[in-house]
């Protein structure tokens, strides 16, 4: 099976391979043998040259998470000959990011207008929940390409609220 | 001996005290709003009652239901636990005029010790230190700056109604003060309703050490050591330990008998707190006292040995105390963590939600006081305080080491927690030092966290593809056999299998960016 991962802002090829004990996995070109197991839900065990890891898995309104060790990455698995993963590939930008709200809330200020350049970590809209103001902020430097919400709207967890580019 | 009590809270809190009436031989009841339905306390009680819909106002505060749901459950007395009506000296006469028995310190210690501004004029009288300052409030600037000149500069304008910071202002110099003074009155008229300022003089980077003291019903107060409470943001205590770094035999004793002092002066009974500033040359000042059980209590039954809730009880039900000041022993040391559902990546927004995965640490000096459950939905509706994780060891150093051991196990999947904010704190080098004072979780926090490591990220890619391969139910057969099925070995596995054996990382990659909570493709 061959994917392509997103791990933060850096984007993998890895291609997995049941094989006796476990799974040979090519990693940009690295190779190496994994053993892997769902010890429960929403955690694997991974063996890797003798080394263990324990990995939690989040599926939240904003994405995938991985947990381990003491980091937290956000993750996005495609499959590279999926329709998707064929445009991608195919020319089209794969930077296209979408800003969700995290939590039920009404948008109380866009900073941002479309077109407008962002900084990674800049603030693009303020969300109000439970009578705090959270500013969603872009998870990369890029173009604002489309701000899907106005003052006042009320949204839910994982809406779209912006399209950065 | 009590034979059912009422527990008028919820959360981590309201286990805590059913667990004691369980042992105890007491039956328990909860009560729960609308939201709470499947909530832990109510999960563990014996018997539960609703007491109506999500605002805390017209449940967890609801005087009328809740004392309806003690009636019709037969229950003798009240667990108030900390927050909602555990301060709140009208309900405690409610409960003693319906005869319940509010397990807390009577209405009238509550008036005089519970309030800030009383308990200050009170004590000036008794003797007790307090805070350089006027104890009433500020009729004109005239008299604000005869004050402020009589006590020195710099002084602390604030809020006789007030608290969390609200109608505070620090005035360096003389020329700042008609402006502060008129800034610090009008914010305090906005969030009080009453714009009264007094003036302090200002401790700057106190320490906060409070001592816990507890009394019977016949006249006998004890102190059982202090706790270190520096550790706030935002005036709110995140990490707290007993006993402090900076306390010493003597110094424990001094606050300790000041502290006695201060609760026989109000006739107070049951469990409560005086709350110090420490200043730099380890002088301390009364602030102010909380008439209940406080979050931070574990860590003091961890040093002295003594469950406080269970004493609690046995106070409410006329015992004596069961030992004397001499008997109590400090041994150990125990540092607690506050654990929040809220985001440190996000300025510590609050992140209810449904916990979608739950692993709680345990083993060699760990207590985790918890009010959460796999698969529940942290409500909105109240405060995000999800459980407190607390280490003991026989020093500070060993208790920090296996409470950085739990905080590795700990995880809490689908919403987000602050379990980040502690290990930063245990691993800075003041805080190992001792060194903490109020500002120093603002100072902490005004520097980088530093970035997980490297070559994880390579492994989180791997895991990414496996869990999507293991998704499909065939692929779960439990114990080790998920993998066992195999492909025709290829040739570029041998080789890989060579080489996994022989290194055992992936080499450095560059990380690039911070994993945001806000993201999606």
């Amino acid at each position: 099976m061959l994917y392509e991962v997103t791990i933060d802002d850096q984007t993998y090829r890895l291609e997995l391979r049941r094989s006796e004990g476990g799974w040979q996995c090519r990693l940009d070109g690295q190779d190496v043998h994994v053993d892997g197991v769902l010890a429960r839900r929403d955690v694997l065990s991974l063996l890797v040259g003798g080394k263990a890891y324990e990995v939690r898995r989040e599926r939240t309104p904003a994405g995938l998470y991985l947990s381990l060790g003491r980091g937290r990455y956000w993750a996005e698995i495609r499959d590279p000959r999926s329709l998707r993963g064929r445009k991608r590939r195919g020319g089209e930008a794969p930077g296209l990011k979408k800003l969700v709200a995290p939590m039920p809330g009404k948008v109380v200020r866009v900073l941002l207008g479309e077109n407008a350049e962002v900084e990674l970590g800049q603030g693009v809209l303020v969300v109000e929940a439970m009578k705090m103001q959270n500013e969603v902020r872009s998870p990369k430097k890029g173009v604002v390409q489309k701000i899907l919400a106005d003052v006042g709207t009320a949204v839910n967890a994982g809406d779209v609220l912006a399209i950065i580019e | 001996m009590f034979k059912k009590i009422l527990i008028a809270n919820r959360g981590e809190i309201a286990v805590r005290i059913i667990r004691a009436c369980r042992e105890l031989g007491i039956a328990s009841v909860a009560v729960y709003s609308d939201v709470d339905r499947t909530a832990m306390h109510v999960l563990k009680a014996d018997e539960a009652y609703p007491i109506g819909p999500a605002l805390a106002a017209e449940s967890y505060l609801n005087v009328p239901k809740i004392l309806h749901a003690a009636k019709l459950s037969g229950a003798e007395a009240i667990h108030p636990g900390y927050g909602f009506l555990s301060e709140n000296a009208k309900f405690a006469q409610a409960c003693a005029d319906a005869r319940l028995k509010f397990i807390g310190p009577s209405p009238a210690a509550m008036e005089i010790l519970g309030s800030k501004t009383r308990a200050r004029q009170h004590l000036e009288k008794e003797g007790v230190p307090v805070v350089p300052g006027s104890s009433r409030g500020l009729k004109s600037r005239k008299e604000a700056e005869k004050v402020a000149a009589k006590i020195g500069y710099p002084v602390m304008l604030k809020a006789a109604a007030g608290g969390g910071g609200k109608g505070m202002r620090l005035v360096h110099e003389p020329r700042e003060l008609e402006s502060a003074l008129e800034a610090a009155q009008s914010e305090a008229l906005r969030a009080f309703g009453d714009g009264e300022v007094y003036l302090e003089k200002a401790i700057l980077n106190p320490r906060h050490i409070e001592m816990q003291v507890l009394a019977d019903e016949h006249g006998n107060t004890v102190y059982l050591g202090e706790r270190e409470c520096s550790m706030q943001r935002r005036h709110q205590k995140v990490l707290e330990e007993a006993p402090s770094p900076l306390v010493d035999h003597d110094l424990r004793r001094q606050m300790g008998e000041v502290a006695v002092r201060v609760a026989q002066s109000g006739r107070y009974s049951n469990a409560g707190t005086i709350e110090f500033l420490v200043d730099q040359d380890r002088k301390f000042y009364f602030l102010e006292m909380n008439a209940r059980l406080q979050v931070e209590h574990p860590v003091t039954e961890l040093v002295t040995g003594l469950d406080l809730v269970h004493l609690q009880i046995r106070i409410a039900a006329q015992e004596k105390l069961p030992f004397r000041q001499d008997d109590v022993q400090i041994r150990g040391h125990a540092i607690e963590c506050r654990i929040y559902a809220e985001d440190p990546e996000n300025n510590y927004f609050p992140s209810p939600g449904k916990i979608t995965l739950l692993v709680a640490p345990s083993g060699p000096g760990v207590r985790h006081d918890s009010g959460i459950y796999e698969d529940w939905t942290v409500p909105s509706d109240y405060d995000p305080l999800l459980a407190k994780l607390i280490g003991y060891g026989t020093n500070r150093g060993q208790a920090v080491a296996r409470l950085e051991r739990a905080l590795d196990e700990y995880f809490v999947g689908g919403i987000k927690t602050n379990l980040s904010l502690f290990r930063r704190i245990l691993a800075d080098a003041d805080f190992r030092a001792g060194k903490v004072d109020t500002g120093y979780l603002e100072r902490l926090l005004g520097s980088p966290p530093a970035g997980p490591e490297p070559q994880q990220a390579r492994v989180a890619a791997i895991a990414a593809g496996l869990f999507a391969m293991l998704d499909s139910p065939a692929a779960v057969s439990g114990n080790g056999n998920s993998a066992a099925a195999g492909d025709s070995p290829s040739g570029w596995k041998r080789a890989a299998r060579f080489e996994a054996v022989n290194r055992t990382d992936f080499g450095p990659i560059a990380r690039r960016g911070n994993p945001r909570s806000t993201n999606s493709e």
